[in-house]
């Protein structure tokens, strides 16, 4: 079971940086993150900011702008998982191979979740480079950072799951941008409606559960969120590809 | 046969939606045999070997490898299964021993055998030179050659290959066919073709799948027996006489011309009477030029077999 998912993980992530893609991605994520990071910074060097932190106005704010970052780059790089595989065809060749579906989904999720954590680990390495001139708050520093995993993670399988439905990337990265973007200001939708629908709307907003968390706030329910967002739509995934046999 | 049976197909019927695609569908294939899957195009081959090979899900009936069931146990049927699509599953970025390395753990051969493994499948499919390779940059013939290596990788005990020859050249088909015929000794091998002469050099049993259903399932070698005497005659004649005295000598089905001094003679099921109309050519004066044997038996046993649907089919679709 970990065998076939690691396998497919890893030749995920292998295809993955031998497209230039991925570099690009890589490339121009922390080219842009790091002129935020720059005003950022330049603005929490000005007198007048002097009231809040450094690791609340520049590592939180930073972290703030890779979640909307990752919404806009993140379709791009899940449209492929899925409707590559039945371009090429060698959907034929994993399904026809002794390893279930379920190790399929969550081969393809890990390999792409790894790709996340290694940007997250370059976009990091610029407020860890202040380590060296002051002191940091590192628990919220972890906060921010399991913030962002999950919402990545989050947004890795939603676009599994969109990739999984149709057979050209082009129509999953935009259906994948348009479900992230309706799930992350669908709390906006939400003013004009009643106090409770208000209320569901402001819950499964993608954003309010990270900006808590952005801010050091560890509640486990904004975590657990995610992780069940997460699982839905792997399960879902699984049913589709299952599903694809006796109906497709 | 006495040999094991590996590959055991019954009943099974699958619907695209209202579109019927097989219906019915039952045969076994033993240890060591070739069978060869012919049908016209849309009949429901592929359809029937993605079925086999677990790639689609049967509405009715059961598929059972090596005795695993490809429902019941996926896991264990598809360990003794390679398989090729019509299309070969291709990653076109990676290289070809990448690819191949990726392939054999899928099928999950052992990190010792993995070389090992790699090494017999590309001597097998002639790949030794292109190894290092980007697969994009390989040609069709060689590209179809890394589907069959994937396909035999791991040699499992069944191999199913969807129109394996496609795309070839004439020296690239014989050496495949000489690879199948090898791993038809102690595999059971199911392939589909277009290509007549392949079935009949290469395999065992034919299987001819018509609409969705099986028309045929014999060994070839019954068949064979019945080729001596073709269905038909091409006859050129100088002088040809009225069709109707062709058609009046006994035996003889029908004739259509082909060009003005060339017919074609088919006769009746097992009447053939190629000696009654050259003596009848000869005594007449017909001015007998040129006398070939028509279509080889498993051709005109093809065309008898799926004819009849395609004009009605040719009809539907003028209509």
């Amino acid at each position: 079971m970990i065998n076939n998912i690691s396998l497919i993980a890893a030749n995920e992530l292998r295809r993955l940086f031998k497209s230039p893609l991925a570099w690009v991605i890589l490339a121009v994520v922390q080219f842009l993150i790091a002129i935020f990071f720059y005003l950022l910074l330049s603005q929490y060097m000005q007198p007048a900011s002097a009231a809040s932190g450094l690791t609340d106005v520049v590592v939180s704010g930073m972290y703030q702008i890779s979640g909307v970052v990752m919404l806009l780059v993140s379709p791009l790089l899940t449209m492929r998982l899925i409707t590559e595989e039945r371009r090429l065809g060698t959907i034929k060749l994993l399904i026809s191979s002794p390893i279930s579906i379920t190790e399929l989904v969550l081969g393809k999720y890990v390999g792409i979740t790894t790709f996340y954590c290694l940007m997250l680990f370059m976009i990091s390495l610029m407020p860890a480079s202040l380590m060296f001139g002051t002191q940091l708050d590192l628990g919220q520093i972890a906060s921010g950072l399991i913030g962002v995993l999950l919402l990545m993670s989050a947004f890795a399988s939603i676009g599994l799951f969109i990739s999984s439905l149709t057979n050209s990337p082009a129509v999953a990265a935009v259906s994948t941008f348009g479900v992230l973007f309706l799930l992350w200001i669908i709390n906006i939708a939400g003013t004009n409606a009643s106090e409770g629908m208000a209320q569901v709307f402001a819950y499964l907003s993608l954003l309010k559960h990270y900006s808590s968390l952005l801010t050091g706030v560890f509640n486990s329910t904004d975590v657990l969120f995610y992780i069940i967002v997460s699982i839905f739509f792997i399960i879902l995934s699984i049913w589709r590809l299952d599903a694809e046999r006796t109906y497709g | 046969m006495e040999s094991e049976i590996l590959i055991s197909v019954q009943e099974l019927s699958r619907f695209y939606g209202q579109q019927k695609a097989i219906e019915n569908v039952s045969f076994n294939v033993h240890r060591g045999e070739i069978l060869g899957f012919l049908g016209p195009n849309g009949a429901g081959k592929s359809t029937t070997m993605q079925i086999i090979c677990g790639v689609l899900a049967a509405n009715h009936g059961s598929v059972s490898i090596a005795g695993h069931d490809i429902h019941g146990a996926p896991r264990l049927a598809k360990k003794h299964i390679g398989f090729l699509p019509e299309q070969p599953p291709l990653y076109n970025d990676l290289t070809v021993n990448e690819y191949l390395d990726y392939a054999a753990k899928l099928r999950g051969i052992k990190k010792d055998d993995l070389t090992n493994a790699i090494n017999l499948s590309k001597e097998r499919c002639g790949l030794e030179s292109v190894g290092s390779r980007l697969i994009q940059n390989l040609s069709k013939g060689y590209k179809q050659r890394v589907g069959i290596a994937q396909a035999i990788i791991h040699s499992p005990s069944v191999i199913i290959l969807d129109e394996p020859t496609s795309g070839l050249d004439p020296i690239q088909i014989r050496e495949i066919r000489e690879l199948m015929r090898e791993l038809g000794e102690d595999h059971s091998v199911i392939l589909s073709t277009h290509i007549l002469s392949e079935i009949q050099s290469l395999c065992d049993r034919v299987l001819i799948i018509n609409q969705g259903a099986i028309v045929l399932d014999q060994p070839l070698d019954q068949l064979e027996n019945n080729s001596d005497k073709p269905g038909s005659i091409e006859i050129g004649l100088r002088n040809p006489p009225a069709l109707e005295e062709l058609l009046g000598i006994e035996g003889v089905a029908s004739v259509e011309s082909i060009n003005e001094d060339t017919l074609r003679i088919n006769f009746n099921p097992d009447a053939n009477k190629t000696d009654a109309i050259v003596e009848k050519a000869v005594s007449d004066n017909w001015g007998l030029f040129k006398l070939n044997p028509g279509d080889t038996s498993l051709e005109a046993i093809f065309m008898r077999l799926t004819q009849g649907d395609n004009e009605q089919f040719e009809e539907e679709s003028t209509a």
